[in-house]
Formats: structure tokens, C-alpha cells, sequence
């Protein structure tokens, strides 16, 4: 598919989802994006394999509502998820102490089956360095109350919910104003520099031990329990009834140290997920997928065709509406606004927003790519055509010529420098936001990027910024050759006078 | 080849027409008649509504009131295309594309109108020889040709497909002295030759005269007087008229 062209790619892009719920694809594991989540991905994915079912696992897919709808749209058919979730974040009708069992029935409505407990809890908690919270004389979160000049850094995710920072401020009567909302990985190193001085933790991390933190006691029962389950839809047991069996048996096989030293071997020690989870099945580990110049050249066509399709799909839209744009005023005015609103949507929630129109993977990044690229096009299409002389445009009028060949032989080469340089930028900004794309499983330089910032591993994340640099630079390269190959020699010569 | 035997022509009318751009009144009630074959000189100071005159003969401004009449028929946005295709226009800088050759601006419209290269290069080639415009000119860029080469190939443009007619509006203004006069004697030349309806827009009473038996003096939008440069001379019609006259004698007399 990789090597047809983009037309198809496209339209496999945007079929695939739909595709793929018709038919009896491979049974498709999704995972959050922390070590545990992938760890526990990787699991159900050997599982799978041994149990004769064929499988995609896509890791790191981004946070609980995106798992939550792929899940639920079908877009993947497995993931690991934690009770306390389900029950204060996807299904709010039930009590936060429910049980397994409860959750079953209420999720068999909605074609979603659930295993029994794995066996660990990874429940919020508060982390302080040790050597801080000793000095301080802190062991509890009520001991929090009496130091309201510690600066909190919290994960997006923790700041937001409701059980987490709003519920936990209002059960100990918190009186902290320095609170900050961070990435969850980035929080760890912001509490270890000493930029901030307490952060939410997951009991099961393993930089609880790398960091040297304490975490602290939850002496009023704030934190809800997160019994890590799977969660499967329910179709599987027809399809993939092995499978099911075979994942429901995983049950109450991972206490929270085995958990833990797992976490600790990917992330302290640096070992491939497929590795831990081979060992912890006493299995043989099975072969990594290519070398690194493979890798790097099979991101490379993600990347470059998550930015080649959506950029050849912008053009074909935005120079239409920007020649509109130039003839009608008042509708000018509108599409350049819209598109410019476009422009302002964070490119993350434009991302999250495209996946219950396109389902996960490169759909709904080229979605969201597409409408990323429009503006700058949109706006210089029109500005190219709204510079031309007034003289220039009466004397194609007065030659006798139809709206539609002035247009293609006298204002759009006109207003091909514009153009393109629009076209440019849109380029150079898609190739960057690109890499954002592996959050919602679109793979391209955001993946070593995504997974390098978990682990914390800078070679990992360099594997994908260097090439995402030198791709911009090469883009900006190659407009600037066609820019001089595509503009008219005589506006050259003008443009030296 | 261009010449007497091609003289198929147009005849322009203007009744009664009216133009405001917001509170600018551009032509107040303006009634014109143009003949076939004949030379007219619309002069007048800046914003007198000359050239608004000629923009609606081409349907390139319509009238608030009134109308234009070509051959007697009222002109509509439908007719435009097929009159423009007639009537070649050159404006002052001679408005030429930038980013075709002088070929290339020379070729648009008859490569619309479906000639083949052959026929548009020698088109080009006996027009540039009857414009003095040397024949390697025509594959320059405008931005290596002078201000002179430049006008030449802008009416060579005009004259591509043959026109009925041509309306020129201020085809000099912005020539060195010498070249505008070399111009002048050549432009003369090839109204005469070609005995087309030709109407020219100037500021410049001794270019009027020069070109045309009849000259239009027009202020706010009307036409304050109409008839020969000796009229105007000899027999102002009003004080406007007469200081119009007055302010372009002092200019070096062209010879008549």
C-alpha cells in the first residue's frame, strides 16, 4: 500500500476504519501512553500470538478517551485499562467502589467485556522527593495542609479529572496556589531538578525508586482503587473465542511488585517491552521488527506520506477557495476567517477530535493535517491574486479573453509565487506537527519521539527530531528549487529591476 | 497584413450617461457619438471622466443611467467578450504581463481565439515591422524591452486579431520626450493606414490635435466642447475652454 499513490493510500486511509470493523481483521491491542499501559499492551499482544490469533498492537495511543472511543468505535479490540477509570471517568452512573462484576454487567450493554483483576493496583498517589518531605516532616497528604508554599506539578490528565486534583483539594482542604498541569513523564523531572515539590505519581512507577521519592499516605481514603483489567469487546469471544479464554487467564497472574520491576526493567534498565513481558511469560523473545535503517526508513514513508497526502489534498481545496476568496469579497472574508479559526484549534485536540469522524491511525491525522495546511494556502492564494495591478487585471479583461483563462493564464501566474510560498509553509508546519501524529497510532518521527519521552531516553526522542528537522529543511529546499523552476522567468527578471 | 483593405469598422455611441463612484460624479448625462472611420481626441484635465468615457465603450465600467450603443445596438455584459475580441485598447505603460515574452502577451488572445503558433508569429513578425519594433524584441521578457519597445508591443497586441477598432487611453503619457514623439509620427501613420474608428484619450491638447480631426473637451463629466483643434483655438466656448487652450500654449508648439 505504502508505494501506491497517494490517491489510494488516501482512500485506504479514509476506508480502513470502516474496513476493518466489516471484516475479520487481526484482533488489534491498543495501549496508553505510559511504560505500564504498553507493557500490559505488549502482554495481551503475546498472548495473543500464542494463542494462534493474529494480531496488530498499536502502543502508546494516547490518554484514556481516545482507548476508550477506538475501543468503542471497534477501532481497536483490546486494551488495558484501571477500574477506578472506568468507573470516575468512562461510565460515571456507577458508584466509585464498584465492582468488578457490576462493571461487567453495565459494560455488557455496550458489546464490552472485562477480565478479572491482573492482580495489581496502580492507583494515584502523591510523590515527594524523600529527602524534601523528610526535612518538611511530611508522611501524610494531610501534612500537605500545613506548607502552602509548595508548588504542585500535576499531570494534564490528574489536574483535570475529576478525582483528581479538584476532589483531592477539596477532601484535605489543600491551600496550594503554585499548581501547574504538565506531561506526566516531565512531572518526575520538573520534582527532581526541584521545579516543583510534589507531583501524582502511579503506585506501580517504577521512578518512584529512581527518584528517590515518598509517596504519601492517603490517610483520608481520597484515591479510588485501579484494579488493572483488560477491557475487550465482546465480538472477540466469537471470533477469537482462544484468545479471550487466553486473556481471561492473565488474571490475578501480576502482583504489584512483579508490575513494578517490570516498569522498572523497560524504563530504568532500558529493555524492550517485547523482551519483560517474553520473560515474565518465560517465553523466548521473539525477534525485534527490522534494524535501525529500516525503522528509520519505514517512518520516514509514514511521515512523509502523512504530510504528502494532506498537503496534496489542502492544495487541491485551498487554491479554489482562495481564488474564490479573491473574486467574492464577502465570502472572502468568511472562509479566510474560518480557516483561520482552524489555524487556532491546539493541534492535540484537533488530532483527538478527527478520531470519532476517522477512527485511529492516518486518517484522522491526514484530517487533521488537511485542515492545519488550508490556511496558509487559503491566504495566500488570495493574496497573490489580490496583489496583481489593477492595470494588469483590466488589460486581461479588455483583451477580449473569458473569467477562466484569465485566470489561468495571466492571475494565477501572477500569483504563483504566493502561492507556493504558501504551499510552502503549510509544508514545513505539517512536517512538524506530523510527529504529533503517533499519539492517535499514525506512526512517522513522532513515534521514537513519543516513546523516547517516556522512557526518557534522549537518543530515542533524537531518532525522531533529527530526521523531522532535516525533512523540513529538505521540504524548504525543494519548494525553494520549484518556487525558482515554477515562477515565470519574466517576473524574475522583474523582481531584479 | 494590416491596411485600408481591412477597414471594417465600429461605430461607439454614448447616451446620456451617468457615473458616480460614491459622491465623485465621473460622468454627468454624457452623450457621444463616435462614426465609423473617424479619429476622436477626448481631452480634458485629470478626472474629467475622459477615460470612464472610454471604459464603458469596452464594458469594463457600466454606466448609473444610460447607455452604450456599438453599431446601434445597446451594449450588455453578454455582448462584452465578442466586442472586446474587436476592439483592441491600449493603456499608458501599455499594461503588458509581466511573465510572458512579448510574444507570449502578443499570442493570448489569438491562441484563444484558436490560431495556430505559426500564424501568431508571423502575425507578430509583419505587425513588428510595421511598428518599427525590431522582430527580436518579441522574445523578451517586458522587463528587458524600453519604455518605447514596450508601447509598440502593447499595440501590437491591440492590433493581433485585426481589431474594428482601437481606443487608446493615455498611449504616451509615460515616454521620455523623444520616444513620444517618435511615437506620435508613427501612431499618425498607422491610424491613417489603417482607416479604423479610433478613439484616444490625452491630456495633451498638441497630441489631440496632432492625432485627430476631432477633438472632445470634457470637464466634470460632460463635454464642454466638441469640434476642430482651430475651434477650440479661435472660438473657446467657455472661460474653462479657454484656459485649457491657454495653459498648453505655453508648451513648445507642435506643428499642425
Amino acid at each position: 500500500m505504502r508505494l501506491t499513490p497517494a490517491w489510494l493510500t488516501l482512500a485506504a486511509c479514509l476506508l480502513l476504519p470502516w474496513m476493518a470493523r466489516a471484516g475479520d481483521a487481526p484482533v488489534r491491542i491498543g495501549s496508553k501512553q505510559f511504560t505500564e499501559s504498553v507493557i500490559l499492551g505488549e502482554l495481551a499482544t503475546v498472548t495473543a500470538r500464542r494463542a494462534g490469533a493474529a494480531v496488530t498492537y498499536r502502543p502508546q495511543l494516547g490518554g484514556t478517551r481516545i482507548l476508550w472511543q477506538a475501543l468503542r468505535d471497534g477501532d481497536i479490540d483490546v486494551y488495558p485499562e484501571y477500574t477506578g477509570t472506568i468507573t470516575h471517568d468512562l461510565l460515571k452512573d456507577l458508584p466509585a467502589d464498584a465492582g468488578i462484576d457490576a462493571l461487567r454487567a453495565r459494560l455488557k450493554p455496550l458489546g464490552i467485556g472485562i477480565t478479572d483483576a491482573l492482580g495489581f493496583d496502580n492507583t494515584y498517589a502523591i510523590g515527594m522527593r524523600a529527602d524534601e518531605a523528610g526535612r518538611l516532616g511530611i508522611a501524610r497528604i494531610s501534612d500537605l495542609a500545613k506548607h502552602p508554599e509548595l508548588r504542585f506539578g500535576f499531570s494534564n490528565e490528574f489536574m483535570d479529572r475529576d478525582d483528581g486534583w479538584p476532589g483531592l483539594r477539596r477532601r484535605y482542604a489543600l491551600p496550594q496556589t503554585q499548581v501547574n498541569g504538565m506531561e506526566h513523564v516531565l512531572a518526575y523531572r520538573a520534582l527532581a531538578s526541584g521545579a516543583v515539590d510534589a507531583t501524582d505519581v502511579y503506585s506501580t512507577d517504577a521512578d518512584i525508586l529512581y527518584y528517590h521519592l515518598r509517596t504519601l499516605d492517603d490517610d483520608r481514603h481520597y484515591f479510588p482503587r485501579y484494579q488493572a483489567v483488560y477491557l475487550y469487546r465482546l465480538a472477540l469471544e466469537r471470533s477469537a473465542p482462544d484468545f479471550v479464554a487466553a486473556l481471561r487467564k492473565l488474571a490475578g497472574r501480576i502482583d504489584a511488585d512483579a508490575m513494578r520491576r517490570m516498569n522498572a526493567a523497560v524504563k530504568l534498565q532500558g529493555r524492550p517491552e517485547s523482551a519483560v513481558v517474553a520473560d515474565f511469560l518465560g517465553v523466548p523473545v521473539r525477534a525485534a521488527r527490522g534494524g535501525f535503517w529500516p525503522r528509520l526508513l519505514r517512518r520516514s514513508i509514514e511521515h512523509v506520506e502523512l504530510v504528502a497526502v494532506s498537503l496534496g489534498l489542502a492544495v487541491l481545496l485551498a487554491i479554489p477557495l482562495g481564488v474564490l476568496a479573491a473574486r467574492l469579497q464577502r465570502l472572502g472574508q468568511l472562509v479566510i476567517g474560518l480557516t483561520g479559526i482552524l489555524q487556532t484549534v491546539p493541534s492535540l485536540a484537533m488530532f483527538v477530535f478527527m478520531i470519532p469522524l476517522f477512527g485511529i491511525g492516518a486518517g484522522p491525522a491526514i484530517a487533521a493535517l488537511f485542515l492545519y495546511s488550508l490556511l496558509p494556502i487559503v491566504r495566500n492564494t488570495h493574496a497573490g491574486l489580490a496583489g496583481i495591478a489593477p492595470e494588469l487585471r483590466e488589460s486581461a479583461a479588455a483583451l477580449g479573453l473569458p473569467p477562466g483563462v484569465r485566470l489561468r493564464r495571466v492571475e494565477l501566474p501572477l500569483a504563483m509565487r504566493s502561492i507556493l510560498a504558501g504551499i510552502k509553509t503549510a509544508a514545513v508546519i505539517n512536517v512538524g506537527t506530523a510527529t504529533l501524529a503517533a499519539l492517535i497510532g499514525a506512526g512517522g518521527y513522532g513515534q521514537p519521539i513519543l516513546t523516547g519521552i517516556r522512557l526518557d531516553d534522549i537518543g530515542l526522542i533524537l531518532q525522531g527530531a533529527v530526521p523531522a528537522a532535516l525533512l523540513a529543511l529538505l521540504v524548504q529546499g525543494i519548494f525553494e528549487a520549484v518556487e525558482h523552476w515554477l515562477t515565470p522567468r519574466g517576473l524574475r527578471l522583474e523582481a531584479r529591476l | 497584413m494590416p491596411g485600408p483593405e481591412a477597414a471594417a469598422s465600429v461605430a461607439f455611441a454614448i447616451d446620456h450617461a451617468s457615473k458616480h463612484y460614491g459622491n465623485v460624479c465621473a460622468l454627468d448625462g454624457l452623450s457621444l457619438d463616435f462614426p465609423t472611420g473617424t479619429t476622436t481626441a477626448l481631452i480634458g484635465s485629470s478626472g474629467s471622466g475622459k477615460s470612464t468615457a472610454l471604459r464603458l465603450l469596452l464594458g469594463l465600467e457600466w454606466p448609473d443611467r444610460g447607455q452604450v450603443r456599438i453599431d446601434g445596438e445597446v451594449l450588455r455584459p453578454a455582448h462584452v467578450l465578442a466586442l472586446r475580441q474587436r476592439v483592441g485598447y491600449v493603456i499608458q505603460e501599455g499594461g503588458l504581463f509581466p511573465h510572458l515574452s512579448a510574444l507570449g502577451n502578443l499570442a493570448l488572445l489569438p491562441r484563444h481565439l484558436g490560431w495556430d503558433m505559426a500564424r501568431i508569429r508571423a502575425r507578430a513578425g509583419a505587425l513588428a515591422d510595421f511598428a518599427h519594433l525590431p522582430r527580436a524584441a518579441l522574445e523578451r521578457y517586458p522587463a528587458e524591452l524600453s519604455g518605447g519597445q514596450r508601447q509598440r508591443v502593447a499595440l501590437i497586441r491591440a492590433l493581433m486579431p485585426d481589431p474594428d477598432a482601437l481606443l487608446l487611453d493615455e498611449p504616451l503619457g509615460a515616454l521620455d520626450p523623444i520616444v513620444r514623439h517618435e511615437l506620435q509620427e508613427e501612431l499618425k501613420s498607422i491610424f491613417d493606414e489603417l482607416g479604423k474608428t479610433v478613439i484616444l484619450v490625452t491630456h495633451d491638447l498638441a497630441e489631440a490635435a496632432w492625432f485627430a480631426e476631432r477633438l472632445v473637451l470634457m470637464r466634470r463629466g460632460k463635454v464642454v466642447q466638441d469640434g476642430r483643434y482651430e475651434d477650440l483655438r479661435d472660438h473657446p466656448a467657455d472661460t474653462f475652454a479657454e484656459r485649457f487652450v491657454k495653459a498648453q500654449r505655453r508648451l513648445p508648439e507642435a506643428a499642425r
